[in-house]
């Protein structure tokens, strides 16, 4: 493995991935995009460094007991602002009760709510990915 | 004008992926070409003005499953073997040819591409249409459908990844199976 141009294109790409991830992730309510395409392009930054460096550096990066607790947060986010709002005193998910007034709540709601299900999704792609490769080693 | 232009090559750039998947025998390319036809449907979604569906389409399809099926690939061998066929291939060609002819006539009935009369255009649709942004001030609609009018759906298919993952942790997440039996005979030595 001492690809050099795939090592420097990718040093160079991986950040700009990340970055690009996180903007589609906390600019979904105004582009196209929400959390699970931003897990998804996060994800596959990591998945970029993986196949470039080799998994035991991936893994290192991010551990799988980090990867399983995070894959779960994300459900749990998701679900407790849920029950956050319940209470508030209103239904499940009714995200206008988390604000000063129903728009602001709303946007605080379906922030938490994307971030929860971006990190499920990006922990999950990565959960595949690491268990997949991960079988080929000898 | 522009429109059907890239449509029509798109499509036939498309079928020809189809076709090529259809008759080759190298994983390996096959895999590629997957991609391949990932990121051509993804084109087809952004001529639709569907961004949003071909950003997913572009990251999911034509690059994590890639990615799965080569590491898939790289356990096992990379060439499909030609057996020959142990039965005519008539029946099953006549099946598809049916329920592919069904199938087209369905599709006489669906409303043409962009109809504003269409039944499911003229149901709840006009009401997100005017009121997501005075009821929860997102521009993009389809963030507003699917994170506030749809939470639930949302949160479900949150689950359904979420299920997935532990699906593929007790499937592969374990110890490879040789350690196992090391690990086994230990037990019973101790036992």
């Amino acid at each position: 493995m001492h690809n050099l141009i795939l090592r420097v294109v990718s040093k160079v790409l991986i950040p700009l991935i990340i970055l690009f991830g996180l903007y589609v992730q906390f600019h979904g309510e105004f582009g196209p995009g929400g959390g699970f395409q931003a897990g998804v392009i996060f994800s596959a930054a990591i998945i970029l460094y993986a196949l470039v460096f080799g998994l035991e550096p991936a893994e290192k990066i991010i551990p799988k007991s980090i990867l399983h607790l995070l894959a779960s947060f994300g459900l749990v986010l998701y679900a407790g602002v849920g029950f956050v709002t319940i209470m508030l005193g209103g239904n499940y998910l009714e995200y206008g009760l988390l604000g000063s007034d129903q728009v602001s709540g709303q946007l605080i709601g379906i922030l938490l709510i994307e971030l929860g299900v971006g990190i499920t999704v990006a922990s999950v792609m990565l959960i595949f990915f690491f268990s997949f490769a991960g079988r080929g080693r000898p | 004008m522009i429109d059907i232009l890239i449509n029509v090559t798109l499509l036939a750039f498309l079928a020809t992926t189809a076709v090529a998947m259809a008759r080759m025998t190298n994983l390996f390319a096959i895999i590629m070409l997957f991609g391949i036809f990932s990121l051509l449907s993804a084109g087809l979604f952004v001529v639709m003005d569907a961004a949003d569906v071909a950003f997913t389409e572009a990251a999911v399809g034509a690059g994590i499953s890639t990615v799965l099926m080569l590491a898939t690939l790289a356990l096992t061998k990379d060439h499909q073997e030609k057996r020959p066929l142990g039965h005519r291939p008539w029946l099953p060609l006549g099946v598809v040819t049916i329920t592919g002819a069904a199938l087209v006539y369905g599709t006489m009935d669906i409303s043409s591409f962009g109809d504003p009369l269409a039944p499911p255009q003229t149901h709840v649709a006009p009401y997100y249409i005017e009121q997501s942004m005075a009821d929860t001030g997102v521009p993009n609609m389809v963030t507003a459908v699917l994170a506030s009018y749809r939470g639930f759906d949302t949160l479900g298919e949150v689950a359904v990844v979420f299920t997935a993952g532990v699906a593929v942790l007790i499937l592969l997440g374990g110890r490879r199976k040789k350690q196992r039996l090391e690990i086994e005979e230990g037990g019973n030595r101790d036992a």
